[in-house]
């Protein structure tokens, strides 16, 4: 708290409000003025910082209040583990869902690391300056375009291809999905990757070159160990990216209940099958809440993967 | 006492810079060289030369000649790996990876193909050992090496050259980050290590010039000025910037 000034003839025991009135230098004090200024400033400051934490809250609430209802019907063990979803027969198992969504960020991921790790490498360390500087910002630029373009991409060539190549009637399925999400993810991925690998110290690499080490070894030996936390940064952003992603997926996936034991079979994931169903079930019923479950589930597994990235910094900042 | 590097009208040029001028000399094998001069007067210039480090710098150019026992390094049948494991380096800031201490040292051998547990072990205790850090970290090898004192992270440093079985050992003011008792460490360090290897080193430091070395190179604007056993050069100096220098007129 700020010390009371020393009381004056005019402004002693005057109310804040008709002192602030009061327009004659002498007759409103610069510290009281201040003192208002500040207090009020940081009140609006934690205002704000409290009214983030009560919208995560309240969503947290909300998704997990209205999915909880669906235990009244179901118990938990059919909705986690059984594949038999139908709505119409009252049967919500959930598991195919989960299962999608796994087996696809997994089948993501398996596709892209890889791809976004050499991309990095090839950007951070082998790229001419004149191309790193046209590079950059275009894969700066790919990390913005709305999903809903490389579903479209997805569905009128990807697809397409796919039958062409492998001889089946769909296409449509986890493979189709994971390599659009793959194209989706791997400018975030490899850009972050880029930055955490030009931020390895030029003394490693002098190190290891002194040693009479080759270009490849000191980038395999040196530069990716040394620059490994940032690359599980990366990785867990673009899983964070594949896991949510809804518009792309529902476009190529095929949107079918059935469990993705195949890579061309019509399948459904969390997200999908949720933008799918929502608009047309009854309010009060067990298929809504159990669709704000599956998406409950979906807030979990994001928020989970964001207390890892946080983890991972602090780890990075202490080595 | 043989002549082991042979420089024969050394030109080095970066872009339009001309770092090293006319420079010849002999560097002897198994003694200690010094080079000494104000910054930027091309002593890690030359120095970085001899493993061929300049190389990553786009704009050197080089004329002119440089023979690590009778070969010339810089032709092109030359392989750099190849030299700079017979080339050894140990840096201004001591720059261990961010490994443990085992790895660290066995990052070389492994490097150059040395695969069994117990061969490796052998060479990094050998190798510590001659860095005279065996008997501070030998019972915590797996510790990372970042957690070791700024000294010691030096004395590793050397150790991991050391492990690659080098002829020649480079110190580019190896010591000028440390403070003065593992200065004095990495100095007897550096007097002992002179019976089995080559050593050159830059420093910015005349005095450590004079403790250590046999030889001492004084450079001036990218020329040489004065080269001649240590003891000579700074009791009787035949040249007047020579004189100037070490006896602290400019520098």
């Amino acid at each position: 708290m700020l010390q009371t000034p020393p009381p004056s003839p005019v402004s002693n025991g005057v109310e804040l409000g008709s002192s602030l009135k009061s327009s004659s230098g002498q007759a409103f004090d610069r510290k009281k003025r201040l003192s208002f200024y500040n207090r009020s400033f940081k009140v609006i400051c934690i205002a704000s910082a409290i009214f983030v934490c009560l919208i995560l809250f309240t969503i947290l609430f909300f998704m997990g209040r209205t999915g909880i209802l669906t235990f009244d019907t179901v118990s938990p063990f059919t909705f986690f583990f059984s594949s038999e979803w139908a709505p119409e027969n009252d049967q919500y198992g959930a598991f195919i869902f989960i299962f999608g969504t796994f087996a696809l960020t997994f089948l993501t991921m398996l596709i892209s690391v890889p791809l976004s790790v050499i991309i990095a490498v090839f950007l951070a360390e082998m790229t001419p300056t004149w191309l790193k500087t046209m590079l950059r910002p275009v894969m700066d630029l790919l990390v913005g375009i709305p999903s809903v373009v490389y579903g479209f991409l997805g569905m009128t060539i990807l697809i397409p291809l796919l039958r062409d190549l492998t001889g089946t009637s769909m296409g449509d399925g986890l493979l189709a999905a994971a390599i659009v999400l793959t194209i989706m993810v791997l400018p975030t991925i490899s850009r972050i990757t880029d930055d955490a690998i030009v931020a390895v110290p030029k003394k490693y690499r002098d190190a290891s070159y002194a040693l009479g080490s080759t270009r490849f070894q000191t980038i395999v030996r040196v530069v990716l160990p040394a620059a490994k936390s940032g690359i599980m940064y990366a990785v867990i952003l673009g899983m964070g990216r594949a896991i949510g992603e809804t518009m792309a997926v529902v476009m190529v996936i095929g949107n079918t209940p059935q469990l993705a034991d195949e890579l061309f079979k019509p399948t459904s994931v969390l997200t999908s099958n949720i933008v799918m169903q929502i608009s047309n079930v009854p309010f009060d019923s067990s298929w809504n809440y159990a669709l704000y479950m599956m998406g409950f589930l979906l807030l979990i597994i994001s928020l989970v993967m964001i207390v890892l990235v946080r983890l991972i910094q602090r780890k990075g900042v202490k080595s | 006492m043989g002549t082991l590097i042979d420089i024969g009208k050394l030109h080095l040029y970066y872009g339009a810079f001309h770092a090293l001028k006319n420079v010849s000399m002999d560097i002897p094998e198994k003694a200690i060289t010094a080079f000494i001069g104000p910054s930027g007067c091309g002593k890690s210039t030359l120095l970085r030369t001899l493993n061929r480090m300049n190389d990553m710098i786009p704009g050197t150019r080089i004329e002119g000649r440089i023979a690590v026992g009778g070969t010339d390094i810089y032709s092109k049948e030359v392989d750099v790996e190849t030299l700079r494991k017979k080339v050894g380096m140990v840096f201004q800031q001591p720059n261990p990876f961010p490994k443990s201490i085992y790895d660290n040292v066995a990052y070389g051998p492994r490097l150059h193909g040395i695969r069994s547990k117990g061969q490796l072990d052998e060479i990094v205790e050998t190798s510590l050992r001659s860095a005279v850090l065996w008997d501070e970290v030998k019972d915590h090898l797996k510790r990372s090496a970042l957690s070791l004192s700024g000294g010691q992270q030096q004395r590793l440093c050397i150790a991991r050259a050391l492990a690659v079985n080098p002829d020649i050992l480079l110190m580019d003011e190896a010591t000028s980050a440390l403070d003065p008792i593992s200065t004095l460490k990495i100095e007897e360090l550096a007097q002992e290590l002179k019976d089995r290897y080559t050593i050159v080193m830059v420093t910015h430091n005349m005095h450590q010039a004079a403790r250590v070395s046999n030889q001492t190179v004084f450079f001036l604007n990218g020329e040489v000025v004065e080269y001649s056993d240590t003891e000579k050069l700074f009791s009787n100096p035949r040249d007047q910037r020579t004189e100037d220098y070490i006896s602290g007129r400019f520098g």
